[in-house]
């Protein structure tokens, strides 16, 4: 009998690799975290920049399977970058990722359209479970699926499920042990669309299924199952070249005759107890949130919300990191001897560490909210109804998110641009954050404003400080729109964009699939883009600390001498010290040495150290010039003002800070890339220091252009 | 014979509107709608249009589908109730 090879069977083995696929929103990642729980990490494909989310699930006392949750995609036609990594994996036995089993999740609700994929998975002929998702609505709307029915036409094993509910889990995790079925049948037959060069492929090459050699034909080039076999990759790529096969045509055919399959198969297998359907709360609701008046004003609700919690709300938690870090900091200094180490230590590492730490809790929010509008599928919504709107700028509806989440800050809402499907509006997404005035630019311009701008009041009521103020934000938006648009226009997309896309039914939101998505990405914030802050810390900790040659020690024995210490009292003198230490830096040095670059701009050298400081972060400029102008107490603003205010500039002989400089200073801020932990997220999520580089260049060339025109046109 | 059909794009439909897919002017669109189960002979509804006039939300195969009505314009269908 052939029965005996039509079967596998895992249950005695030690390890299994499970892979989950399905269409988005099948509930696949429900799914996922329902058979792994906790026991999941985040890595990589390799090769690309695609997230691979593993778990492990003990399905007995000596079998623990590791399972893949590949991305989401409605069929074996890979067109994204997601999309391909899932057509590799399930395409090339050889892959590293290649699974022993693969379960299809599906929509039971919208049957149809997740039947293609599964058709698709079983003409590969390889191990399928097909876990039928949502079953408890179906049944809820009068509908009846008969398992049993489709599980023989398929030929692969049905388990009905509801991962929300945690139904049917359990009867999953036992198929999983028991003698699977290899689909013996083909779901159509594809030599019917192109048998000659199927015949020609197989007389190269042994191949398990024929729609691999017809995969092979119509997606050549991503192909990987032939890399090891390079002649037979040529001969092949000769036969498909000379057949003159129109991929858009086979595939259009392939499509076509599988939904035929489909709609036969679905008329046998569902009967509909009552004719109506219940769309009725989906519906209802959509009139509401895509209302003309209504859809805005509730967005807008969302985004001050949603802008309340990460601006202040995470505040608290920020305040509470920094003050523990300060905590630790303190007692190091005091406990450990003093020395070349424990500065390194405090004023290095844990200064690094600080600054990572201090990003959790707006991320912790930032992704508790998205995951909420995404898992009740409003986020769906918010690309309808804004995507006219932000098309014209090269972003998606989804874009405003991002964007207004820059205004607290850039590094979890570049995170956040995930959801953005499309290659290119989430790139320009990306690149165009930070030009949003975030929060840590708050103080530089407060500051800045109140050396130059007067207190007092226009209209009666308009605050100038708070109008220039507001200038600067809505100065910042208009350049993201606007570099945007350019982006748009020069930037050439990998992929074709559609913005065909499933609206999902309403659903209420799962808290643990809201929790995983924190504990995800501030894992993956805190090692990955991590590692990187901190080493940097540590460099503008080295260069602000550190002098060429015995600079340092000639100013300690300065103001050693009797004459210093009996001129000023302790706090002048040690301000005095550090001001002079900072001066003959290594950012001292650097700070002189860019002066000619900067001067244009009208900026001198203590701002040019500044400029150099205030890359670990933009509000560093503050305690910068603080010690600069040894003002002392750093938290005493209106000293530092006033220090700043009385200070000549030694070249040009006018203030430091006149109103040319304080604006050209503005827009400097407002325009330039002086975030090291923005363009460490920007690698993490990009992959590659090409956009991080860019994005300093372009960002920094638009802040010098535009300071050097300020400062021309004031002075 | 059959009687002439009344053909439209679906970015044509109005609210409410039914119409049973027949062709696609767009080869590459027509590749990905497919995928979507917006198969010919499949009937599909306008639902609701954007706030900003664009895009669209059709129901088809059991699902509500948006996309552009760029995108929509590829699908030729025949008219169901025609008025």
């Amino acid at each position: 009998m052939e029965l005996n090879s039509a079967f596998v069977n895992f249950s005695e083995k030690s390890s299994l690799k499970i892979a989950l696929v399905g269409n988005p929103n099948s509930g696949k990642s429900t799914l996922f975290n329902a058979l792994t729980g906790l026991h999941q990490k985040t890595g990589n494909f390799p090769g690309v920049t695609v997230d691979k989310k593993t778990g492990f699930t003990k399905l007995s006392a000596q079998l623990t399977a590791e399972i893949v949750d590949l991305p989401g995609t409605y069929s074996l036609y890979p067109k994204s970058l997601d999309e391909s990594v899932t057509f590799e994996v399930l395409c090339n036995p050889e892959n590293h990722n290649h699974p022993d089993i693969t379960i299809v999740v599906a929509d039971a609700s919208n049957l149809k359209r997740n039947l293609f994929l599964v058709s698709q998975i079983i003409d590969l002929k390889i191990p399928v479970i097909l876990a039928l998702n949502m079953i408890d609505l179906v049944e809820k709307d009068g509908i009846i699926i008969d398992t049993v029915r489709l599980s023989e036409r398929l030929g692969v094993k049905v388990v009905a499920i509801s991962a929300r509910k945690k139904d049917g889990i359990e009867e999953l995790r036992s198929a999983l042990l028991q003698p699977l079925p290899v689909p013996q049948l083909d779901f159509i037959d594809v030599n019917k669309i192109a048998g000659e060069v199927i015949a020609k492929i197989k007389s190269v090459i042994k191949l398990n299924s024929d729609f691999v050699a017809f995969q092979t034909i119509s997606n050549f080039s991503q192909i990987h199952y032939l890399d090891n076999h390079a002649n037979k990759r040529e001969k092949i790529g000769e036969i498909i070249k000379n057949s003159g096969a129109d991929v858009n045509k086979l595939q259009t055919l392939e499509s076509v005759e599988r939904y035929k399959v489909i709609n036969r198969m679905v008329a046998e297998c569902v009967t509909h107890k009552s004719a109506v359907q219940d769309e009725t709360f989906t519906h209802k609701l959509d009139g509401i949130l895509t209302h003309k008046i209504f859809g805005f004003a509730i967005f807008l609700i969302i985004l001050f919300f949603l802008f309340q919690t990460i601006f202040f709300l995470a505040a608290i938690p920020m305040g509470w990191i920094e003050n523990f870090f300060v905590f630790i900091s303190e007692f190091a200094s005091r406990t450990l001897p003093p020395g070349e180490l424990t500065n390194l230590l405090v004023n290095g590492i844990l200064a690094g560490l600080s600054g990572v730490v201090v990003f959790v809790p707006q991320i912790a929010l930032l992704f508790a909210f998205i995951a909420v509008l995404e898992d009740t599928g409003y986020m769906a919504r918010v690309s309808f109804i804004m995507d006219k709107l932000m098309r014209r700028f090269g972003l998606n509806g989804r874009s405003v998110i991002p964007l207004v989440s820059g205004v607290a800050c850039a590094v979890p809402a570049i995170m956040s641009t995930r959801t953005i499907s499309s290659w290119k509006e989430r790139i320009i997404t990306i690149m165009v954050t930070p030009l949003m005035s975030c929060s840590a630019r708050l103080p530089v311009y407060t500051l800045i404003i109140s050396l130059v701008v007067p207190k007092e009041k226009t209209l009666g009521f308009f605050n100038y400080q708070g109008l220039i103020l507001m200038c600067l934000y809505l100065v910042g938006f208009i350049a993201a729109m606007g570099a945007a648009y350019v982006f748009k226009v020069i930037l050439r997309a990998k992929e074709k964009s559609y913005f065909i896309m499933e609206l999902p039914v309403y659903r209420s939101p799962q808290w643990k699939t809201v929790s995983i998505a924190i504990t995800d990405k501030v894992k993956v914030f805190l090692f990955d883009a991590g590692k990187i802050i901190v080493a940097i810390s540590v460099i503008l900790w080295f260069l602000s600390s550190h002098a060429p040659g015995n600079r340092i020690e000639t100013i300690e024995k300065k103001y050693a001498t009797t004459e210093m210490v009996s001129k000023y009292n302790a706090t002048e003198l040690k301000a005095k010290i550090s001001s002079e230490k900072l001066e003959s830096s290594y950012a001292g040095v650097i700070g002189k040495w860019i002066e000619p670059a900067i001067a244009p701009l009208g900026f001198d050298w203590k701002i040019g150290i500044a400029l150099v400081t205030s890359f670990a972060a933009r509000e560093v400029f503050v305690g910068t010039m603080a010690t600069i102008y040894s003002a002392g107490n750093t938290d005493n603003s209106t000293t530092i003002r006033d220090k700043m205010h009385s200070k000549v500039n030694e070249t040009t002989g006018m203030p430091s800070f006149s109103m040319a400089v304080c604006f050209s200073l503005l827009i400097f801020y407002a325009f330039a890339m002086q975030c090291v932990s923005t363009m460490a997220v920007v690698y993490r999520e990009t992959k590659s220091w090409k956009w991080p580089l860019f994005q300093f260049l372009y960002m920094g060339t638009l802040a010098y252009l535009a300071s050097f025109m300020v400062y021309h046109f004031l002075k | 014979m059959k009687n002439k059909k009344v053909l439209k794009n679906l970015a044509q439909l109005k609210i409410g509107e039914s119409g049973v897919i027949d062709s696609f002017t767009d080869k590459d669109m027509a590749l990905k709608l497919l995928e979507m189960g917006c198969t010919p002979g499949e009937t599909v509804t306008l639902d609701r249009i954007a706030p900003m006039g664009d895009p669209i939300a059709i129901m088809v195969a059991g699902y509500l589908l948006s996309l552009r009505k760029e995108e929509a314009s590829t699908v030729l269908v025949s008219m169901i109730n025609p008025n």
